[in-house]
């Protein structure tokens, strides 16, 4: 299949960007879309052209390293990460106009690549158990959890924390993310110790990085490629107003 | 500052006055609503005219009412805040612009920007001709009342002022579809059982009163015609 691309192209952060079109020839429509990308690299650096850097892991759909705006959409038009996105997907012929995720929390690297260290400090303020060794360790298996729990908080674990609600989302927010954390952890009892404190310092966190506030547009989860639900928004609220409602600090 | 201003001026404080007020906002159009309708059922007016003059004189709907302007500013500003908050999160803007969500949630700045201009006017219409004293006396049963029906009435024999209600009431209509159902989800009220039942009651109460309200100015420019 023949394709035309209009591709974002930025030196590095502080540079002005813009879109730089390119013709496909000859794309197996059996081909990944990140192939596609590979397959246009491979030209242009036959050509000594600098190759369109876009950010990629595993290519299993499991890493949340892979982002771009494709379409209108991130991860483009199949509810997957774009790794897990195939060129059946479109026509021959077809205008794809790729974006990186667009928020100012997420600064853009070089072309598609964008840096998303401020998801990694949102874990750091809270996103975790703590592990106090002292001989107290305990069997896994010993605290009994009942399923339905361990099912929600499962769904809510499997965020790959690609950042597709944060670009998906209109105001730039990061509710999705941080509630699927804030849930996954706070259901369980080994979390529910740090809850409150968990909850306060995660949106502490969003709120200094700069995402946007959440407008219940659940845009996010129409795009989440884990399809994490906005049952979690909710619980976030509920979680965070209780927390500074009644929790001990100041 | 405070553990409280710190929990207000956070996005989900921000969000969670944006919900209360306007919660109370929504139960402000019902009541505001039952008034109106003596609109339609006395076309004498004077139902409508004795209305207005109790409310206008009871202290306790004297209070409620200040709180009312106050939740409407504090609605306002909140929605200020956040939407620049929210502007400055996006940066860049994409050129191609992602439509997976309800054209009233992307839009409620917008289509309140709209309401706002609706309340200017119909506050200027209205509320502000009674508040200033430049209604006509009418008499019932020997006391004198201010003819705010008078006043209604001559408005909506007016084709452009009775089109303008009901276009910003049709708009409305799209602010509370998503306004009703997301003020509860903010606030946290997300469960298997009462969810659905917030968003139909969400639906029917975003389509009937607006539609009531209109029905009003169109039922009286009718009536004139």
């Amino acid at each position: 299949m023949n394709l035309k691309l209009k591709i974002w192209r930025q030196e590095n952060a502080n540079s002005k960007g813009g879109f730089e079109e390119f013709q496909m020839k000859d794309v197996s429509v059996d081909s990944s879309f990140l192939e596609m990308l590979d397959q246009l690299n491979y030209q242009l650096e036959e050509e000594g052209k600098d190759p369109i850097h876009f950010d990629h892991d595993c290519r299993e759909g499991i890493c949340g390293m892979c982002s771009l705006y494709i379409n209108g959409e991130p991860h483009g038009p199949t509810q997957t990460t774009t790794c897990q996105l195939h060129m059946r997907s479109f026509k021959d012929g077809d205008t794809i106009v790729i974006e990186p995720w667009r928020a100012t929390a997420f600064p853009v690297v070089k072309d598609l690549v964008v840096d998303r260290t401020s998801f990694d400090n949102i874990i750091q303020a809270g996103g975790y158990i703590s592990v106090n060794t002292g001989g107290t360790t305990s069997d896994a298996n010993e605290i009994l959890i009942p399923k339905e729990v361990a099912n929600e908080a499962m769904d809510a674990a499997t965020c790959i924390g690609c950042g597709a609600c944060v670009a998906a989302c209109k105001n730039a927010s990061a509710m999705l993310f941080v509630s699927a954390k804030v849930s996954h952890l706070g259901l369980l009892p080994q979390g529910k110790v740090e809850a409150k404190k968990r909850a306060e310092n995660m949106v502490a966190q969003m709120d200094a990085e700069g995402f946007g506030a959440c407008t219940n547009t659940g845009a996010c989860s129409a795009q989440c490629p884990k399809e994490i639900s906005l049952t979690n928004i909710a619980r976030l609220n509920r979680e965070y107003l209780s927390a500074k409602f009644t929790s001990d600090n100041n | 500052m405070s553990w409280l201003t710190d929990t207000l001026t956070s996005t989900l404080g921000r969000k969670v006055i944006m919900s209360l007020t306007g919660l109370f906002l929504i139960l402000f159009l019902v009541v505001h609503l039952a008034g109106n309708l003596q609109l339609i059922t006395d076309p004498t007016g004077e139902a409508f005219n004795v209305y207005a003059h109790t409310m206008a004189n009871n202290p306790l709907i004297q209070v409620v009412s200040i709180g009312n302007f106050f939740f409407i500013l504090l609605h306002i500003i909140t929605s200020i805040m956040l939407t620049m908050k929210n502007k400055k999160a996006r940066g860049v803007n994409y050129s191609v612009g992602g439509k997976s969500s309800t054209w009233a949630s992307r839009n409620m700045g917008a289509l309140g920007t709209v309401i706002l201009i609706f309340l200017v006017v119909h506050l200027k219409g209205f509320w502000f001709k009674s508040k200033s004293g430049q209604l006509e006396m009418i008499e019932y049963g020997g006391v004198e009342y201010g003819d705010l029906y008078g006043v209604v009435n001559a408005a909506y024999s007016n084709i452009w002022y009775t089109l303008f209600y009901v276009v910003c009431m049709g708009l409305m209509a799209f602010h509370l579809s998503h306004g009703f159902q997301s003020a509860f989800q903010t606030l946290g009220l997300n469960h298997k059982k009462y969810t659905p039942i917030i968003k139909g009651v969400g639906k029917v109460f975003s389509i009937v009163i607006p539609i009531a309200f209109a029905i009003i100015p169109i039922w009286m420019f009718a009536q004139n015609a």
